[in-house]
């Protein structure tokens, strides 16, 4: 991932290097006036749907066409609502639960597959990487076909269990880029200072990895958070998430307390994106 | 001197592929011993096993007369110099080398003061609290040096530790590792694949290749008495020629006979002989056997490196005389520059 992403800064490099050239040989202006144009209205039809939400949640009126002047309501009545509450606490508790549980098995997977040399590695990386793939539908589906087998409870569990199943990729994913990059070299000198491979592991790869995975997990959380086709499948009669009451909600209309959630959430990914750019940035101070 | 580590018929082989083919040898106390040889010799893997890192497939690694190559590392009186340092990157230089003190839960004061001494046999004090990662080359590889020497090992190996390195500071650290061997006066088993670096620094040299030992002696011996045509082949430059050992003193090679200082060969068994391109002198024609012409002359500072083609092959000579290309010269040598060699198989 991280090689990935060093590519695609040096091909933006060349780019540039090849604009400049250009640019100095026969006067791109007007070009480059029609890149900014062009990217201008990408964005804005990207990001004009997300400020109409962020604008009519400030809005005093009820109905979602005019301005008629800025408000706090919506949000006053957003945390009043307890059914909305008690389903951001599940989807909070789900979120870290399942990201912790699988920053513990995405890791130990990681460093499994970075230390055998089967013939049969790849098929197996590719494999455990598959919940990323899946269409989210078939995936909650299965999973919910699966429990009912079981006899499990739909709740809590379950819902623990299916997005366990697809935050492991992504923690997973990191930490084995991340080992890739790593020195084999680092463990073996600390088992010959003295440690055991427990300690080597537990002083030496696992705070080298970390940063990895924190980022993972924090991909995995946002992923957890905002799930809701899988959620919908295994949450059960009466257990909802955050994602789900946005959903069932819209059902019944746009409410302006909607889009105050909504702006809500935003800002919430808005603040993971951030930390995540930062832990990256952390990381490649140790490369 | 005692020996310290035998190895003993030792193989190796990984997956199909046979890497070690029966190592034998005896390393001793306050030995400084190179393993010397072209990559996938097995050199490395040699050292690999001594360590800890890889069990052998068949053999005996023998530490002050006790079996061991079943014992993890961490239970060895050994310590290991890596070839990219390993330095772990999330600690500073005094927590990098008190590592090793740290799991035997020295107290912490002692800790600190084995680091500050080890600091400053390797000429760095004052860098306790430095960032490894923000390190020159050369400085990280005395924190790794130090890193494994404070832990007071019987053996230090170091694997092709100055291979990183830029020449200048290569050649400063290659005084400096034997100085603080001796100061030590602890066995070094280095690996390189550097014949300059193993002459100029060891006791011991042991040449391999093919996961074969091809010849062990004193760097002396290695250079002036090669065993095979390997040997002489990879340890510094030289004339190979294909000759017939007439009789003790007596050597035939390129159509004349050469009185020489070899002997111990059967009658008129077929050898190699090696003359060292420095060995040669250019002269007229008529005061040297061999003649040939000059084809090519290369000037490398202290000498000139003179191509003579003769009738059957083309020497090598290094001398200060310059001679002109296509002038007819003649190769003369004395009996101690003619080495008889053992003929070995096609390499």
């Amino acid at each position: 991932m991280m090689n990935t992403r060093n590519n695609e800064g040096k091909n933006s490099a060349l780019a540039r290097k090849a604009g400049k050239k250009r640019k100095a040989s026969y006067g791109m202006k007007r070009s480059t006036r029609f890149e900014k144009i062009y990217l201008g209205i990408i964005f804005f039809l990207m990001y004009l749907p997300v400020a109409v939400v962020i604008i009519f949640s400030f809005n005093e009126s009820k109905l979602p066409v005019r301005l008629t002047g800025f408000s706090l309501q919506w949000y006053e009545k957003l945390f009043a609502d307890s059914a909305m509450m008690e389903a951001l606490v599940n989807s909070l508790i789900l979120g870290v639960a399942s990201c912790a549980v699988s920053a513990v098995i995405g890791t130990l997977g990681a460093v499994g597959l970075s230390r055998i040399h089967w013939k049969t590695k790849g098929a197996l990386e590719y494999i455990s990487i598959l919940p990323l793939m899946i269409p989210e539908i078939i995936l909650g589906m299965v999973l919910m076909a699966f429990f009912y087998m079981l006899n499990l409870p739909f709740g809590m569990l379950t819902l623990l269990i299916g997005h366990t199943v697809f935050c492991i990729p992504y923690i997973l994913m990191e930490v084995k880029a991340r080992l890739v990059g790593m020195d084999p070299s680092l463990e073996e000198a600390a088992r010959d200072l003295g440690a055991t491979s427990m300690r080597a592991f537990f002083d030496i790869t696992l705070p080298l990895i970390m940063p990895a995975v924190a980022s993972g997990s924090l991909l995995a959380f946002a992923m957890s958070m905002d799930d809701v086709v899988i959620s919908i499948f295994i949450n059960g009669p009466r257990l909802s998430t955050l994602p789900i009451k946005v959903y069932t909600q819209i059902k019944t209309g746009v409410t302006p307390e909607i889009n105050a959630l909504c702006t809500i959430m935003l800002a919430f990914t808005v603040v993971i994106l951030l930390v995540y750019s930062l832990i990256k940035k952390l990381k490649r101070k140790y490369k | 001197m005692n020996k310290l580590i035998e190895l003993k018929n030792l193989t190796k082989n990984f997956d199909d592929q046979q890497v070690l083919r029966g190592i034998n040898l005896d390393i001793y106390e306050n030995e400084f011993l190179t393993l010397l040889g072209p990559s996938g010799c097995g050199k490395t893997t040699t050292l690999r096993i001594i360590a800890g890192f890889e069990e052998p497939s068949g053999g005996e690694v023998l530490f002050n007369g006790i079996e061991i190559s079943k014992l993890p590392p961490y239970k060895r009186e050994v310590n290991t110099v890596f070839q990219k340092y390993a330095l772990f990157p999330h600690l500073n230089v005094a927590e990098n080398i008190g590592f090793g003190l740290n799991l035997k839960k020295m107290d912490k004061d002692v800790i600190a003061q084995k680091v500050r001494k080890m600091l400053k046999m390797v000429g760095l004090e004052g860098f306790e609290k430095r960032d490894v990662t923000l390190l020159s080359g050369g400085q990280q590889q005395r924190v790794a040096i130090a890193r494994a020497l404070v832990n007071e090992p019987k053996i230090l190996l170091l694997d092709e530790p100055l291979g990183a390195l830029d020449a200048k500071i290569r050649k400063q650290m290659q005084i400096e590792l034997k100085k603080i061997q001796q100061e030590v006066g602890i066995t070094f088993i280095y690996v390189t694949h550097d014949q300059e670096e193993a002459l100029s620094m060891s006791d011991t040299v042991v040449v391999m290749n093919n996961g074969e030992i091809q010849q062990i002696g004193s760097p002396t011996d290695i250079y002036n008495e090669p065993e095979n045509r390997f040997v002489a082949g990879f340890i510094g430059e030289s004339n190979i020629i294909e000759g017939i050992m007439i009789r003790d003193y007596l050597v035939q090679f390129d159509g004349f006979e050469f009185e020489c200082v070899d002997k111990g060969f059967e009658d008129n068994e077929e050898i190699e002989v090696v003359l060292r391109p420095e060995d040669l002198d250019i002269v007229e024609p008529s005061q040297a056997k061999i003649n040939g012409v000059v084809r090519n002359v290369t000037f490398k500072g202290v000498h000139y490196e003179i191509l003579v083609e003769t009738e059957l092959r083309t020497y090598k000579v290094q001398t200060t005389d310059y001679a002109e290309v296509g002038r007819q010269v003649g190769l003369k040598f004395g009996p101690e520059d003619i080495h008889v060699m053992y003929r070995m198989g096609a390499y």
